[in-house]
Formats: structure tokens, sequence, C-alpha cells
């Protein structure tokens, strides 16, 4: 328990973090909060984190810190232990070593987790009780909603945006077990964006989706980084999102391999002048202005509540 | 009929079916969406062992019934959330002890014996007293209540108890109000169609609901309906010869209303132009990329 937050962003931040950590967060809208630039707060810090599932290990120690503002993409083959990482990270999946911190606390005592938007690998239908599509994106509103609070005119103008998101505002009405893979994989995208969180942890959004969904979530998330949300995405290959993406984490064998700049295709991007674009990491200067971070609401008003 | 409906026994058996017809399906569709239909079953079984238990101290049955169902549904809870292979087995234990415990110890009762043991297996509305009405009035307030307070929670929770966790729901907490609930509504209905049966009015009206309806909401809501009217309906059908037991009357109604929508659902959704299959869609196209 000594290697605390503190430790881990102390090396990591620029030498920036005498800033007060934000901690309402929902103001990452705001004009030049490049988070993780000017706070030495971290969205998540495992170290020597460790999953052991029957018995067999799943992560074997990982150390990884995540700062808001970044787009971290995390790869791996099939079995690598990627989504098990993400998962643990949100405390998801218990550790059996190590620790992990959101937001500086360990996920059992957070409590911001209307800042949390997760998508999960695949839509749970449930026992065969139908949802509409509304319902259930819906319910990502539910970190923002009290017990006995009616639905507020708020939470109905979220969910109608996160729809209209992903386009599927004209299947509102209908049961979600009638859509295909990609439309529950956007319904799936739609709930976390109801939310309105600060920042979105995906696992696998690109796996098996059709190239419309994939493109959709694209235009999607190059909103969201332009906003400066936090995303960290398990993925097996990038595609579209490519040039999204600020580091690349690859994990193998339970450990992390590599972390760093996102691996490169070959052909148009490979080009050395094209680097300048995707800069590797939030701590190069030109990074946010070149991302356009913090420019100001997308064509979705995703403002925090305040 | 009329007499009939005067009598004060009929009319406290009717209350008895409204207050169940409407409370076990709106639990029910909680539980069938978690996947866990048969949990009405196992902790019918465990309730068995407390009706006995209240003939044995000398107490009402109805209320060693909520105590041990309770006690029965959480125990039941903690093995689910362990997850292991072993717990379906734990369960499987758990339920074979409450049948035999509850024969054995209402055998050795002073007031007990098996015809007392069939009106609470089989169900026995006709013999409800007024004690027993209150007993059920309340247990269904504190069933609606938890319905009305932690619906939303709970929807959550059963479609997906990960999404629920990245919530920040109290899972632990939740998944043991469900089950509570749904012990409180097993003792509520026992007295109506019997523990055997318990679980029939809690998972048949949610499935032939859901055959008709598109949401979550819709879906309990007709359920309710259903159960209040497959209730209601045995009771009466149960009315016409006294050789009609009410709880099964009403069970295969109940079952009768599963086949007919069935049938009706298939009808209204083949008449939806724009859902031509189960998975089907026609305004996307299904090009679908090499994992």
């Amino acid at each position: 328990m000594s290697e605390t937050a503190g430790n881990t962003t102390g090396e990591n931040a620029t030498g920036a973090n005498t800033t007060a950590a934000n901690t309402t967060g929902a103001s990452t809208t705001g004009a030049n909060t490049t988070g993780a630039k000017t706070s030495g707060e971290t969205a998540f810090s495992m170290t020597g984190g460790k999953v052991t599932l029957d018995r067999r290990p799943i992560l074997r120690g990982v150390d990884l810190t995540i700062r808001p503002g970044e787009v971290v993409a995390v790869m791996g083959t099939n079995g690598s232990g990627k989504s098990t990482l993400v998962r643990a990270l949100l405390g998801l999946i218990p550790l059996s070593g190590g620790q992990t911190l959101l937001y500086g606390r360990p996920p059992a005592r957070f409590r911001d987790w209307w800042r949390i938007g997760y998508v999960p690998q695949r839509l749970q239908v449930g026992g065969g009780v139908p949802a509409t599509v509304r319902e259930v994106v819906a319910s990502g509103r539910i970190a923002r909603q009290r017990r006995l609070r009616r639905t507020s005119a708020a939470d109905r103008a979220a969910v109608a945006d996160a729809l209209e998101a992903v386009d599927l505002t004209a299947r509102a009405g209908d049961p979600v077990q009638h859509l295909s893979g990609g439309q529950q994989q956007r319904v799936l995208i739609a709930r976390a964006l109801a939310g309105e969180p600060d920042t979105y942890v995906m696992d696998e959004p690109t796996a098996g989706v059709d190239a419309e969904t994939q493109r959709l979530l694209a235009d999607t998330l190059a909103t969201l980084v332009l906003q400066g949300r936090t995303i960290v995405l398990v993925a097996h290959e990038l595609g579209p999102l490519e040039p999204l993406i600020t580091r690349g984490v690859v994990v193998r064998d339970g450990l992390i391999t590599h972390d760093g700049a996102p691996p490169r295709p070959e052909g148009e991007c490979a080009r050395p002048g094209h680097e300048h674009v995707h800069p590797h990491a939030p701590d190069e200067p030109g990074a946010s202005e070149i991302l356009g971070r913090g420019a100001g609401a997308g064509p979705l008003n995703w403002q925090g509540e305040a | 009929m009329i007499e009939l409906l005067q009598a004060p026994f009929f009319q406290l058996a009717l209350v008895a079916a409204l207050l169940v017809g409407l409370c076990a399906p709106a639990v029910g569709t909680f539980i069938v969406q978690r996947r866990l239909s048969l949990l009405g079953d196992g902790i019918g079984h465990v309730a068995l062992t407390g009706v006995a238990l209240g003939f044995l101290t000398d107490t009402e049955p109805v209320l060693t019934a909520v105590v041990v169902s309770v006690a029965g549904a959480v125990t039941i809870e903690l093995v689910r959330a362990r997850g292991r292979t072993s717990g379906d087995v734990a369960l499987a234990l758990l339920f074979y002890g409450g049948i035999a415990g509850g024969v054995m110890l209402m055998g050795i009762a002073p007031g007990g014996g098996t015809a007392k043991l069939n009106s609470y297996l089989f169900g026995a509305i006709a013999s409800v007293t007024t004690e027993d009405i209150w007993v059920i009035g309340a247990l269904a307030v504190a069933v609606v209540a938890v319905v009305v307070i932690f619906g939303r929670e709970l929807f959550v929770l059963c479609q997906d108890e990960e999404m629920a966790r990245a919530s920040g729901l109290p899972v632990r907490f939740l998944s043991l109000v469900i089950a509570i609930t749904a012990a409180l509504t097993v003792v509520i209905a026992m007295r109506v169609v019997g523990l055997l049966l318990v679980s029939a009015l809690m998972v048949i009206p949610v499935a032939t609901s859901q055959q008709l309806t598109r949401g979550f909401r819709a879906t309990m809501a007709l359920a309710m309906t259903i159960g209040v009217v497959v209730a209601v309906g045995g009771l009466l059908a149960s009315t016409l010869s006294s050789r009609v037991p009410p709880g099964a009357a009403i069970v295969l109604l109940a079952l009768a209303g599963f086949v007919l929508a069935l049938g009706v659902g298939r009808f209204v959704r083949r008449g939806r132009v724009r859902e031509p299959g189960i998975h089907g869609d026609p305004t996307t196209t299904p090009v679908r990329e090499a994992a």
C-alpha cells in the first residue's frame, strides 16, 4: 500500500503537479484544461497488478498509469489479458496482488462513478425480458440519478443526444434483442455517452462490427477526444480509430510488453512526416493543440453537469 | 355466485389472489431478467421448513416462513455471488434439506400432519384468515415499495451485473434486496398457489408478457395485469366445483394464457414489416469486418 498514486504520478507528471487536482472532472470541457498537463491527477493507476482467475494467472504484475486526457489503446492477442486489464482498472475484477486506483482511490472507495463510461464487450440481453433501446441507453444515466428522484429533463436530453450520436433514434422503441451485433454495439456506446462521463473504458468496441459502425465509432471518439475526454480502449486492431490514439499499450501473457507510441501500420501513416499529427504522448508539446483538445463543445453537447 | 362474493372467506381469498397476482410477476420480471427463474422454487422448498417450524413452536406459520425463507434467500444469493461451479450443488442440497426438513418437522409437530402439509404445498386459498391477509398485505406493500424505490437500479443489475458495478451501484446490497423480495413474495403466494407452484406465478406471467411487449416497463406492467387476471380468474374457476383446486386452476390458467400469447406474439411479430427475422434488419448492411 506504500506505492500510492502520488508515487506513480510523481515520476510521470512533468513537474506540473503543483496545480490542485481537478476533482470535479466535469470541467474538462473548459477552455484550456488538457488535464494531463496541468494536474498531477491520474485517471487510472495500477501498480504491480495481479489477477488470478481459477488459479490461472491472467495478469502477472502490471504497472500502468493513465492520466486525464490520454487516449490509450490496450492491444494484444486473444487471451493476453488485455480485457482483464481494463476491467481490473475499474475494479470489476478483484486483484490478487498489487493495487489499482481510480482517480486516486481504490475502486471500492471510489464514489464519482458518473465519471466512468464503461462499454463492455457485448450487450447482455437478460433472460429474455425485452428492453427497448431507449431503456438500455437511459440506464447509462444511473450513476447520475438518485433513488426516488424522477427522470429529469436533463436525463431525457442526454439520452436523446446519445441516441442521435449513434444514429439509433429511429430504433429507440425497438427491443435491443432485435438489433444486429453492430447496432447492439452502438447501443452500448450510446449508454456510455448518455451518462456524460469524462472517462471512457471500452472493451473491444470495434470487434466484429460492420464498417458503418466502425466509422460511426471513430467519429464519436473523435468528438470525445476533442473534448479532452480520457479514453482507454481495448482493441485487436485499431482500424479507423488509429489516428485518435495517443498511446499504445501492448499486453502479452499478462505483462505489458510495450507502452508508448501506438503501433503504426505500414503505408501512408508510416511516413516519418506523418508523426506530428499523431503525438506519441500527451506530454509532448503541441499534442493538445494539434488534436484540438478543449476546443469547446463538439456537435454534441457533452458538458458535464454543473 | 353473488352469495359467494358476499361470503367473508371468499372476499379474503379474493384479496389474497389480487395481491399475489400483482406482486409475484413484478418481482418475477427482475428475476427472469436475471436468469434466476428457479429462484422462487428454491425459496419455496426452504420456506416449507419455516412453515413446519411455525407448527412445531406454535407460532404463526406465515411469520416463521418469512424468517426462514429470507434466511434461505440470503444463503442462495451468497452462494450464487461466489459463482463457483460447486455453488450449483450447494443450492441443490439447500433445496432438498428445505423439503425434507419441512416434512420431518411437520410430522413431529403437534398440530401438523399431511393434511396441513398439503395446504401449504398446494395452497389453500379458501382457508385464508384475516390475520393472514394483514401479513400478506404488509408483505405486498414491502414488495411494491422495493420495486418503486430500487426499480431503476435493479433493472441495471438484472440486465448486466458488471455494468451495475461499473456504475457504482451497491451490487451486493441490491442482490440481497432482490433475493429477500423474492422470499417475501414466495410467502405471500404460499397460501394462494402453494409452495410447489409459487414460482409459476412469478415466471409464467412474465414469460407470457414478453411474447407481446417490446420494453422492460411494458413487460412488467402487462405481467402484473396478467397475474391479477389469472389469480382472480383461477379462484373464480375453482368456485364452479368444489373439486377444482384453486392453486392448480390459477397456474393452469396462466399456462393457457402463455400458449395463447405465444401464438398471438408470433402473429404480431410477423405483422411488423421492419423485423423480418429475430436479428434481421434491412436498414443496415450486414457487412462484417473480419476479426
